[in-house]
């Protein structure tokens, strides 16, 4: 099969399904990082931006993906694998999805590589990054944090799936006909969010991995410190990092194509290759903390990792002040309130109180165990008709009267069902909450649940009845002894 | 040659018509737009750098990626928000189609003028539908965010099908292909049109919206 091609055609063959499955990891690693990625296009070729799409370099992926590699390419039976999962600050982790780019065997040998193989990949690498903000995990990404984090892992060969649990789907982002078989990307993600508590993470020595922390500032943001350099030229020659990265050397090939235009049916290519040092230290054990421009961001933390660790932690600071914009972190805190789906509150367990405006499923909550007035309208999940109060009302109020809510609510009163419940942060929109030190969002919640009025708890209620009852005779008693005057009264009103 | 067509559907809120267009139109432009063609000696030419930029819906649960460019994006914004208004105003049950159009130029001798010939139309129609209340709409968010990701899912697979594609053009011929006045990127030369839909199911206006 190889035989048929020219030499350059296979040249230039190989060196686009290396490049691509390079800028594949990257888009996909980049996706599940926690925060918007941008970058700028621009009108003139750099001579650097394989397949004319501007994707950053990390450098740090960029070497786990070449080690996974080890100098051989993605082919019919040598499928390479990004695997996404998530790890919580518990320990317990979860295999979300797991990318493939594989190779089978059918072959199109009409194609003509260095012009429409090239224009194809490029095509497959956009639908990838539009492809990766749609699988669940992109949404559990960008709300990493605190309670979780999400890794990758990358290796090669055969492809495992068996993590992701049952019932799992697959998506196909495309495929790409070449004379030497046929390039496929998919993604299999898990669709059983259910989390398997203490489960053994088999397959690494204990986590250990840097948080990369490269988009502390959008790129096309003006607010981007000025050591960072320009988002799309990280490739320049005069700007590498070697500064940050002296040691073991690694050369990058830059492809700067150019098409022709004269006839269609003879495409020729020149391709102009240079290579541009990029220098790299991959056991920077005790220099980790040079690894990431440190005084760049104070809020960045940094863990030293070892090249044995084949999981590393994708997450920006834990600091969610120093993350990005204010517009667009209230836009990500809206988005972050109360989810009535969101597999995060499955694990972990808080303990909070439940206010009348969080969604949780209608079989932890019932009515009774509300202490809040009109329970039995406080909002559940609308699937269940039949549960609806607003369509099936209860047959008797909640509360018609004090004493009978008071009744209702002190059965509930230290109740262990809450205990179960997992909540996430109530973010309310448009709330500031770095001027005051009581935010809305606590606010909100302290008056979910205010403590009961003495008057009308049930103790005292019951003595003042009890008290009212005994001294009732007696009053009796002395009406009847006045009636006279009574009599008088009522006379003189008429 | 056959124009390609394929149809999206999406039934959303009336606050949520203008994001899931913009999503839908700006996905398929990613994949239809190249960087600035440099055309040199010899016949060959060369390609500038596409960027991309994440987009976070504020009425719904969903990101989009597109093409980092503001002219680009302030076309396409002006489109959609002309059939939002040609939406809300038609007092129609909330029914409308808007279509994204890529032709190619043909063209004719005088007196005769260059003729547009669509290669692939894609039309999303859409759905209005009012909700009682909050609980509704945030549920509704969700929806549409895992509708529009189906629907993306649709789009990629459409076009890495790799059917037609026009043939890459010549100096002189790549204007008859190709929107050459933006200043950072090329999209196929494309048009947005839009219908609305009156409850006897009779469009009531079209509008042509030449890029």
């Amino acid at each position: 099969m190889e035989s048929d091609l020219k030499p350059q055609d296979q040249k230039d063959l190989d060196k686009f399904i290396k490049f691509f499955a390079l800028k594949t990891v990257q888009v996909i690693v980049q996706a599940r990082l926690g925060e918007k990625i941008c970058t700028r296009s621009s009108s003139s070729p750099t001579g650097s931006d394989w397949f004319n799409l501007a994707i950053k370099d990390i450098p740090e992926v960029t070497h786990e993906a070449k080690k996974a590699l080890a100098g051989q390419l993605p082919g019919i039976g040598r499928s390479m694998c990004v695997e996404i999962s998530l790890k919580t600050s518990e320990g317990d982790s979860m295999e979300l999805e797991t990318w493939c780019l594989e190779m089978n065997e059918k072959c199109d040998k009409e194609i003509k590589v260095s012009y429409a193989v090239y224009n194809r990949l490029s095509v497959l690498l956009k639908s990838l990054l539009a492809i990766t903000r749609v699988t669940p995990a992109y949404k559990l990404s960008r709300k990493q944090g605190h309670d979780y984090v999400i890794l990758y892992r990358i290796y090669f060969g055969e492809v495992q799936l068996s993590g992701l649990g049952e019932g799992f789907q697959t998506v196909r982002v495309g495929v790409v006909g070449t004379p030497i078989g046929t390039i496929t990307l998919s993604c299999a993600y898990r669709t059983n969010l259910a989390f398997m508590s203490n489960r053994q993470f088999e397959r690494s020595a204990p986590i250990m991995g840097i948080i990369v922390d490269h988009f502390v500032d959008p790129p096309c943001s003006s607010q981007r410190p000025a050591n960072m350099g320009h988002p799309c030229n990280y490739r320049a020659p005069d700007e590498e990092d070697g500064g940050q990265f002296a040691g073991v050397q690694d050369s990058q090939e830059v492809c700067a194509t150019s098409f022709s235009t004269s006839p269609p049916s003879q495409v020729s290519v020149r391709s102009l290759l240079y290579a541009s040092r990029l220098s790299y230290q991959p056991t920077a054990l005790t220099g980790a903390a040079e690894f990431c421009h440190p005084a760049s961001n104070p809020n960045q933390v940094i863990t030293p990792f070892t090249p044995s660790a084949v999981n590393y932690v994708l997450c920006p600071d834990g600091d969610d002040d120093g993350l990005s914009q204010s517009g667009e972190r209230r836009k990500e805190e809206g988005r972050r309130s109360v989810s009535p789906s969101d597999p995060v509150e499955s694990l972990n367990a808080f303990t909070r109180k439940v206010g009348a405006f969080v969604n949780k499923p209608s079989t932890q909550i019932t009515a009774a165990s509300l202490d809040l007035p009109f329970a039995a309208f406080a909002p559940r999940g609308l699937d269940s008709e039949e549960n609806d109060p607003m369509v099936h009302p209860p047959d008797s109020p909640p509360c018609p009267s004090p004493l009978q809510g008071s009744l209702h609510s002190q059965g509930s009163e230290g109740s262990g069902q809450q205990d179960d419940f997992v909540m996430v942060d109530f973010r309310p929109a448009f709330s500031k909450d770095d001027l005051l030190p009581m935010d809305l969002g606590t606010f909100y919640r302290e008056f979910q649940n205010p403590p009961q009025l003495a008057s009308l708890s049930l103790h005292i209620s019951s003595q003042s009845m009890a008290d009212d009852l005994d001294s009732l005779p007696e009053k009796l008693r002395v009406y009847e002894k006045n009636i006279d005057e009574f009599d008088a009264f009522v006379d003189m009103l008429q | 040659m056959n124009c390609r067509s394929e149809v999206l559907e999406v039934t959303v809120e009336a606050r949520q018509v203008e994001e899931a267009m913009l999503a839908l139109l700006h996905t398929i432009l990613l994949h239809r737009s190249t960087g600035k063609f440099h055309y040199k000696k010899e016949g060959t030419y060369s390609i500038g750098t596409v960027g991309t930029q994440d987009i976070d819906c504020d009425f719904i649960d969903f990101t989009f990626v597109r093409v980092s460019s503001e002219e680009l994006d302030r076309m396409i914004r002006k489109a959609v928000s002309e059939f939002k208004d040609a939406l809300s105003n038609s007092g129609s049950d909330g029914m409308g189609q808007i279509s994204l159009e890529f032709y190619q130029k043909k063209k004719s001798r005088w007196p005769f003028s260059d003729e547009c010939i669509p290669w692939e139309v894609w039309s999303i129609k859409v759905n209005v539908v009012n909700l009682a209340n909050e609980q509704e709409r945030q549920i509704c968010r969700e929806k549409v965010g895992e509708k529009l990701g189906e629907k993306v899912i649709n789009v990629v697979e459409v076009i890495n099908r790799h059917e037609y594609l026009p043939k890459m053009p010549t100096q002189s011929e790549v204007d008859n292909v190709f929107d050459t006045t933006l200043k950072d990127v090329q999209p196929y030369l494309y048009k947005i049109t839009y219908q609305i839909t009156d409850s006897l199911g009779t469009s009531v206006s079209t509008t042509m919206r030449r890029d």
